[in-house]
């Protein structure tokens, strides 16, 4: 699932849903084990715990450097984690959110929802992403008006 | 002014009452205020000041005809934010993908 919500003060939030046939406590683990976050996020030196920075670094490409710098703000053991997300930090144009991963047990396994948050209506930059036409944007529109709630 | 552009733009979709009537002229096309005040749910001044704010954030444009206005829609005016949607509901759809197969093989 994929959704985009504009709050009342103009900032937005992305959110991401997906369960997962295994455990909550081993999905917290993949979460938050540097080695772990390597394989499927980038590379970093997270550490799950509150106050701790940390950076994610990856290829630099149109736009931006390749570096995430986080600040953990949130650790509840297999249930919330929740770390600031700075994109161009050393810039003008500063782009912050706020990453918050929520696991609830299921039946199956577990439910991971994914939020990012807090970015301001002037952060162009991150707008930066696929060229949409007019075809796929008149196609796509009601489809976009249900989401944006 | 592009930044004073997109801000206008996430105001002027924020508000439930605007997106209905711009989803309307998204739909049905050009249509007078007279046409989205008879299902627009607020008086007729109240439509006119919405369509005001569509109208700065340049999602609809206007049309006079004697003493009539028509409205239509300007769907363009939404890029940044489907772009902005695309960039990250992309971004975290691929981490997933690969968080799942992680898990696969954290199995073993």
């Amino acid at each position: 699932m994929n959704a985009i919500a504009v709050a009342a003060d103009n900032t937005r939030s992305v959110i991401i849903e997906r369960e997962f046939p295994h455990p909550p406590e081993k999905v917290w683990r993949a979460l938050t084990q540097r080695e772990l976050l390597n394989d499927w996020m980038m590379p970093n030196d997270f550490q799950a715990v509150v106050g701790h920075r940390f950076e994610f670094r990856t290829q630099p490409v149109a736009n931006w450097d390749g570096v995430v710098a986080g600040e953990v703000l949130e650790v509840q053991p297999h249930t919330r984690l929740a770390y600031r997300w700075g994109v161009g930090a050393d810039s003008p144009g500063a782009i912050i959110s706020v990453v918050t991963l929520t696991l609830t047990p299921t039946a199956k396994g577990t439910h991971l929802r994914l939020e990012q948050s807090g970015f301001r209506p002037d952060q162009e930059r991150n707008y930066q992403g696929a060229n949409y036409g007019w075809q796929r944007f008149l196609g796509g529109l009601e489809k976009l008006l249900a989401r944006i709630e | 002014m592009r930044t004073a552009a997109s801000a206008t733009l996430f105001k002027a979709l924020g508000d439930p009452t605007r997106r209905a009537l711009f989803e309307r002229l998204s739909r049905d096309g050009e249509l007078n205020v007279r046409v989205l005040t008879d299902q627009a749910g607020v008086s007729q001044p109240a439509v006119s000041k919405h369509l005001g704010v569509l109208k700065q954030a340049g999602l609809v444009r206007h049309r006079r005809d004697g003493r009539e206005t028509f409205y239509c829609a300007e769907p363009k005016a939404l890029a940044p934010l489907v772009d902005w949607m695309g960039y990250y509901g992309a971004f975290w759809q691929e981490r997933f993908d690969k968080l799942e197969d992680l898990l696969k093989r954290m199995d073993q």
